[in-house]
């Protein structure tokens, strides 16, 4: 029985409306193998997984367990036919402890024995080394404490086959490296393990095969090691990439920004910026690393005027103009002053976009104060989105099409889009390429570096070391609020960045 | 000494209506069901019941025993609940429309149809001898023991009440255990939290809001019986229930989402409700006394804004209705 794969898909076929996510795809794994699922945003990915999960239904096609015809309708089913899924966005309930959620739709018999469960969830945690408190609330959790919990709740259930979707998007470098041991714990215990990622080096250190979709189609199944990074992009987007950063040397610096003693309380008491003070320079592009929730967020939206903060100044020198203070100032006034904020949040259409207007709708929502007169004039955002549609390469079928509907990084591309076109003289942007593909974090990232030769203060702030390294030319650490140190990105590396992030926790 | 013994009676006894339609729609809203027709629903399980226990009435004749005008006064206020339940859980989770207003219209059309049947036994059969007194008297008569009704203070308030007082208590903590301490309770309320969740871990979230609303719907219904049959004495009295299903919904807030403390937010609220006649103050208008139970809930939900608690908050999906396909 040579011929029997832990899980084959056979000809399937999905479409959203107009829109076709996966079209004649013919794929399969076997038990005890790794296998990267690479494609851009909207190849329909996460859409595939989705119908192995049981979330979507396939509108043609068959998925076939262990070589026997399996009838996947909903998520109860992928349980049984053992297939786990880990979603980009966590499924968990904020008020139910980590053992609770573990066993939660589980129809085992008897009582709620919480003692009980409690043990069993240790038990399975130990077995692949997993470090994790099963009383602890949720809400109290770190993400990769959530992605623990989610992973432990898919083994919980005996699952043969996980998926992961982009597991590593939202943790350091050094939670990564833990996820890739248990990865490999798990593929020893022969475990099929279907992998969603977009950072190719991350496919070549942990999966033996890479299969690549490009427009909802499989394009060909591959070993890692027998691919360059290069060719699987060039698979992915279906012509040569270039995949250089074009970083200059800033010049005719000046400063922009200029932060002193920030800081900040949140609603809930918790000190989220404490005593932050920086420079931001006109041609350069400043990094700012740090663990998630470090106060990235707090840090971009005090300076838009987002958020009251408890003491400092944020003073914005414009050009050929004197300093002027921003705080106090309110957010529209910041934004006309030219300060922009392209803010993406995990959720992406949280904040700056309406789910449910056309692009041409949503710049709308940047421009209608330009115009005079009640009625709206609709022509310059009209043609901004089709700017925006064509030089990011956006997938809708047109520009008055819900960006709800649109896929996670085709709705980000609108968003940062708008932000660039508004040609501020700081732009800030948080989370950028979060969720892109290769290929259209190239072109954020070729964005970000022609607005810096124009003489704009871009401050970026990134998840991914490498891009950090290759893209800023200076990069601010942030750790519980604080700023840990300014590094030169061009010579620092980034074990010293790493340390940095987590300075201020050693020290307590 | 006395005056505060029956200012406890009375707000037990006025407080029992709200303690089912309180903790009906705390099941309901548990499932993510925001259901705003309890209103509708106590309505119809006010006339239903009084219906149910008249036709009993008129059916066994002289042979009409007491217990069983309850039994057929409940089962019936329960279905009539079930039935506007039903019709709510249908348009919301099945065809997925807008809970809120959706709640709206089943309140119209509760208190349409309540005020409907209620009005033909009162004017076609005479308000005041819908039912026989000895009727009657099972719904209000003390059910405990005499030897603990005579024991002083305590007999009077604890052990003086009518049998739905009793009832209330024991279904509230019996919710109460299955919520917090079964696995369908665990699953139930995962289902209220995050649907896509509940949904991920096999859980059949459209059953789970269905048997939520419906029982819960029925629960709540049963508190407009209990309002007709005790308080209102057997009589359709449109304008006293007017307002019940509201402040329930009002107290669903109040007690935090959380059976128990039903118990006692539905008292304190009870008591609100008869302050002006147990402590009449010659310069308030008793008007102001009526709006005493608004007033505290408005108190109470700036309270709860004010302090985002964890615990304390709404069950997070509630109000939004689950589409597994949606993105």
């Amino acid at each position: 029985m040579e011929n029997v794969h832990a899980i084959e898909l056979k000809n399937i076929t999905k479409t959203f409306g107009k829109v076709v996510a996966n079209k004649n795809v013919d794929l399969y794994v076997d038990k005890g193998v790794v296998m990267s699922l690479l494609g851009e945003n909207g190849s329909g990915k996460t859409t595939l997984m989705n119908m192995l999960s049981g979330i979507y239904l396939p509108d043609e096609g068959e998925i076939l367990i262990d070589g026997k015809v399996a009838n996947i309708r909903s998520p109860k089913d992928a349980y049984n036919y053992h297939i786990g899924m880990i979603h980009q966005h966590f499924k968990l309930v904020d008020v139910f402890s980590a053992a609770e959620n573990i066993v939660l739709g589980l129809n085992e018999k008897g009582r709620l024995d919480h003692k009980a469960i409690v043990n069993k969830v240790k038990e399975l945690a130990d077995k692949y080394g997993f470090d994790i408190d099963p009383n602890k609330k949720i809400y109290d959790m770190s993400v990769s404490e959530k992605q623990t919990v989610e992973i432990l709740k898919v083994l919980y259930r005996g699952a043969d086959i996980l998926i992961l979707d982009e597991p590593t998007a939202v943790l350091t470098p050094q939670e990564t490296k833990k996820l890739f041991d248990v990865i490999r714990a798990m593929r020893d215990d022969g475990k099929a393990i279907i992998l969603i990622t977009h950072k190719l080096n991350e496919v070549k250190e942990i999966s033996d095969v890479v299969a690549i979709l490009r427009k909802g189609e499989h394009i060909k199944t591959v070993r890692t090691s027998e691919v360059t990074e290069q060719q699987m992009t060039e698979m992915m987007v279906g012509r040569k990439v270039e995949l250089n950063i074009n970083r200059k040397m800033p010049e005719n610096q000046e400063p922009r920004l200029t932060i002193a003693n920030l800081s900040l309380t949140d609603e809930n008491g918790i000190k989220k910026l404490d005593d932050v003070g920086f420079i931001a320079y006109s041609n350069e592009i400043l990094g700012i690393a740090g663990i998630a929730g470090s106060g990235q967020k707090e840090l971009l939206e005090a300076i838009a005027g987002l958020r009251k903060i408890d003491k400092g100044s944020i003073i914005y020198t414009p050009e050929n103009d004197s300093p002027q203070e921003l705080v106090g100032k309110s957010p529209m006034a910041i934004k006309n002053a030219g300060v922009s904020l392209a803010f993406v949040p995990e959720d992406r259409l949280g904040m700056g976009l309406v789910g449910s207007m056309g692009m041409t709708d949503n710049m709308l929502l940047r421009n209608w104060n330009k115009h005079k007169g009640i009625l709206i004039d609709k022509k310059d955002s009209k043609a901004l989105a089709k700017d925006v549609f064509e030089t990011l390469e956006v997938v809708t079928p047109n520009i008055d099409y819900p960006v709800r509907k649109l896929s996670g990084g085709n709705v980000q591309k609108v968003l940062v889009g708008r932000e660039i076109a508004t040609s501020p003289s700081v732009l800030m942007s948080a989370y950028a390429v979060r969720g892109l593909d290769i290929n259209t974090s190239y072109t954020i990232y070729d964005l970000m570096c022609k607005q810096k030769d124009n003489g704009t203060a871009v401050i970026f702030v990134g998840e991914d070391l490498d891009v950090l390294l290759a893209l800023c030319d200076r990069i601010l650490v942030m750790c519980d609020g604080r700023v840990t140190g300014i590094v030169d990105a061009r010579k620092t590396s980034k074990e010293e960045v790493g340390l940095l992030m987590v300075k201020a926790k050693e020290e307590a | 000494m006395i005056d505060l013994v029956s200012i406890i009676k009375a707000a037990v006894l006025n407080g029992t209506p709200l303690l089912f339609g309180t903790s009906g729609e705390i099941l309901t809203q548990k499932s993510g069901n925001m259901n705003l027709g309890v209103e509708g629903l106590m309505f119809m399980g006010g006339s239903f019941g009084l219906a149910g226990a008249y036709i009993y009435s008129n059916m066994a004749g002289n042979n009409a025993k007491g217990y069983m005008a309850i039994i057929i006064a409940l089962a019936c206020a329960f279905i009539a609940g079930v039935i506007g339940a039903l019709i709510f859980s249908f348009l919301t989770v099945s065809l997925k429309a807008n809970q809120n207003v959706t709640g709206l219209a089943l309140t119209i059309f509760g208190t349409g149809v309540g005020q409907f049947v209620g009005e033909i036994m009162r004017i076609r059969i005479g308000g005041n001898v819908t039912i026989p007194n000895n009727l009657k008297n099972a719904f209000v008569e003390p059910v405990m023991p005499l030897f603990l009704r005579k024991i002083p203070v305590i007999g009077e308030v604890l052990f003086s009440y009518n049998i739905f007082v009793y009832l209330g208590i024991v279904m509230v903590v019996i919710m109460s255990y299955f919520l917090h301490k079964t696995r369908k309770g665990l699953n139930l309320r995962a289902v209220g939290e995050s649907a896509a969740t509940a949904d991920a871990a096999g859980i059949n979230v459209s059953l789970y809001r269905y048997l939520a609303t419906c029982i819960g719907g029925g629960i709540s219904a049963v508190g407009g019986m209990v309002y007709i049959m005790t308080i209102s004495g057997c009589v359709w009295n449109y304008s006293a229930l007017s307002g019940e299903g509201w402040i329930a919904v009002a107290l669903v807030i109040f007690c935090f989402w959380k059976p128990l403390n039903a118990l006692f937010g539905s008292i304190l609220f009870g008591a609100l409700l008869i302050l002006y006649l147990k402590v009449p103050l010659a310069f308030l208008p008793t008007q102001i006394y009526k709006i005493l139970p608004y007033v505290a809930t408005i108190i109470v939900l700036i309270f709860v804004s004010m302090k985002q608690k964890k615990k304390n908050q709404p069950p997070q999906g509630l109000g939004v209705n689950y589409f597994r396909e949606d993105r």
